[in-house]
């Protein structure tokens, strides 16, 4: 561990002090927290930077289409009872923004990493994490990422015997096609709501049979492994059966799913789940998402939803009708420009809500709620928005930038 | 349509359902609805059977690799030759509309064979994918207001004598042939490259597949308003590309 010996030659220490005072003259100048471009300044005057920064931790990597970064926050959180930790908890999920975190972290034992899916083997690769946790993978931002099972490919090959301890969701079939070339795997029984990305088996193309939660090929034998954690209702199963409450701030079944997850990370490194479990109640919103802010003498609950998969898990988790719902939807480059997604999305659950929809792409939700028979109001702006509400709850559900909007809105 | 009844078949959304394609079938079953039609919804995943006796059959967009997979097990299944042959209507969207072809480049690098209802052949571009919003203008013989959709394609499609193009683009790609082209059709199968999904895009589009199914010449007028609003922010996106 660190002490004794200073893991960073002169030439890293000078990146690392460069990238900081790029990411300070960033900061100064408003333009977000400096992290990013920090990072891309700091590998650049070293490029191995990351792999030093990490040496002298011990690293556990976070990869999946959703949920990566409040894992990223239950781990860090459950971890603390171990030793510090360095997290890149504001989300920059790609080389630049991490090695940034890293670098802030001089006196931490553990180093709990969210990774772009796509970046996740070379980021693996630099940082030889002692853990790498998968949680799923489906269909997000098609007209500029790779194809799901493309991706799930990537992961396998990169992963390919892998001296880390891979914690993955034995629900997701491309999770477990990517991590079954691991030969160290801790099989979570995650579950999965979506399951439109994975009706082709992986390995050989065959229709997947899917009774109840199981799944198998029919044709060529790959089937879901047995988990030894699992997630049971409000509780986590442990490897010896034991039962272990689950108490988060975070709402839905999909934060119980990364509570698991998450628990088994920490398990890897000695923290009983009982422990970890009960840290992970500490952590609220997470970089605003689930955050309830007061506008207007409303409540508005911001849930951010970037893909079928996402506003799936959303949708369950929203109080019932007559609880009224504002939809908020942009496709601006980091949302990903094509929108029709939103066909992936069964909005007939909204039923009975009122529905009010605002954002760039306020138009594409107009005609989509049209056809699933949908009651709605197209609005101007989230104050238009508001307005039509009574006073009391109102679930409001963004993708990525229309997220952002939001929070700059209400001051979050 | 016999019995009343309009049968409308999805066919794999197990492979070929990834650009939310699974709207043109909403919007079908909608459209059909709001006449006061009884709509049957078939979703044929690609271990059934194709049935026979559908009247609006729908395949999506996919990637590559489900792609040949669903050439495959229709060309083995037979049932939508067979439906053609009964006087269906199919239409038909990106990696759906190569497999109608006869032939396409499959994710091997190989040609891989289609159904061939379409007469229209589809090579990989050499060029950068097509991605974004496209302006067309439907062959006049079709009578329809202009396509507006969003492409997402590395695939180029050169027509044959038999298939007549179903737009020309005036924003975008759409075949990739360079001469404008988008799409094709014959009498009762349609193909194109438009996602959107592009009957949510081009309502009118829809109307068209349930007039040649029903055999009708006009529908019941529908409140199309936000789908009016949609086309012209569309529209006027694709004529100033950001």
């Amino acid at each position: 561990m660190a002490g004794n010996s200073d893991p960073l030659t002169p030439r890293a220490k000078l990146a690392v002090t460069a990238g900081k005072a790029v990411a300070a003259a960033s900061r100064a100048a408003g333009r977000g927290s400096g992290s990013v471009i920090g990072g891309r300044v700091a590998l650049k005057l070293d490029p191995d930077l990351l792999a030093r920064l990490a040496q002298h931790l011990d690293v556990t990597l976070v990869s999946a289409t959703n949920g990566k970064t409040t894992t990223t926050r239950l781990i860090a959180e459950a971890l603390k009872a171990a030793g510090p930790v360095v997290s890149n908890a504001l989300g920059a999920n790609m080389p630049a923004g991490i090695t940034s975190a890293l670098a802030g972290g001089a006196d931490a034992r553990y180093g709990v990493i969210e990774v772009d899916e796509k970046y996740l083997v070379g980021v693996a690769q630099a940082t030889e994490p002692k853990c790498i946790a998968l949680l799923n993978l489906s269909r997000d931002q098609l007209d500029r990422a790779a194809e799901t099972r493309m991706l799930a490919e990537n992961w396998r090959e990169g992963l390919a015997g892998t001296k880390s301890v891979v914690v993955a969701n034995c629900d997701d079939p491309l999770v477990v096609w990517a991590a079954s070339s691991s030969p160290n795997v801790v099989w979570v029984a995650a579950g999965q709501m979506w399951k439109d990305d994975a009706w082709s088996c992986p390995s050989c193309g065959g229709v997947m049979q899917r009774p109840g939660d199981d799944w198998f090929c029919g044709e060529c034998g790959f089937r879901r492994p047995t988990p030894s954690w699992a997630l049971s209702g409000d509780h986590v199963i442990d490897p010896n059966g034991s039962a272990w409450p689950i108490h988060l701030q975070l709402p839905g079944r999909a934060n119980k799913a990364n509570a698991a997850s998450s628990a088994a990370v920490t398990a890897v490194f000695g923290v009983p789940p009982q422990v970890a479990l009960e840290r992970m109640y500490q952590v609220q919103a997470v970089a605003g998402r689930y955050d309830v802010v007061q506008f207007q003498n409303r409540d508005l609950r911001l849930l951010l939803a970037k893909n079928p998969a996402g506003w799936l898990e959303t949708f369950s988790l929203i109080d019932p009708p007559p609880t009224p719902v504002i939809l908020s939807v942009n496709a601006r480059g980091a949302d990903g420009t094509d929108t029709s997604w939103l066909w992936d999305v069964d909005y007939t659950r909204l039923t009975g809500h009122p529905i009010c929809v605002i954002g760039d792409r306020k138009l594409d939700l107009a005609v989509r709620l049209e056809v699933a028979n949908q009651q709605f109001q197209v609005c101007d702006n989230l104050d238009q928005a508001v307005q039509q509400c009574p006073p009391g709850r109102i679930e409001v559900i963004a993708n990525y930038t229309a997220f952002q909007d939001l929070r700059r809105r209400v001051g979050n | 349509m016999s019995d009343n009844q309009l049968r409308v078949v999805w066919i794999y959304p197990d492979l070929l359902s990834t650009y939310g394609d699974q709207g043109n079938v909403l919007v079908v079953e909608r459209r059909a609805r709001q006449r006061g039609l009884d709509v049957a919804r078939l979703d044929v995943r690609s271990d059934q059977p194709i049935p026979t006796s559908g009247d609006i059959y729908l395949i999506g967009g996919g990637e590559d690799r489900p792609q040949r997979l669903a050439a495959e097990r229709l060309r083995r299944d037979g049932g939508l030759h067979r439906a053609v042959g009964n006087g269906a209507i199919v239409f038909s969207v990106c990696a759906g509309y190569q497999i109608l072809g006869h032939e396409f480049v499959n994710d091997l690098g190989q040609r891989e064979p289609g159904l061939g209802l379409l007469d229209v052949v589809s090579v990989r571009g050499e060029g950068a994918r097509c991605v974004g919003d496209v302006l067309g203008d439907i062959d006049p013989r079709l009578g329809l207001p202009p396509l507006t959709g969003f492409e997402n394609h590395q695939g180029v499609t050169h027509l044959g004598p038999t298939a007549r193009p179903l737009a020309q683009v005036r924003f975008g790609n759409g075949n990739g042939t360079g001469d404008g082209t988008e799409g094709a059709y014959n009498d009762t199968v349609f193909g194109t490259y438009m996602h959107g999904p592009v009957l949510a895009r081009n309502p009118l589009i829809a109307d068209l597949l349930l007039k040649l199914a029903l055999d009708v010449n006009a529908l019941p007028p529908t409140d199309d308003r936000w789908y009016e609003a949609l086309r012209t922010e569309r529209i006027a996106a694709a004529e100033q590309p950001a």
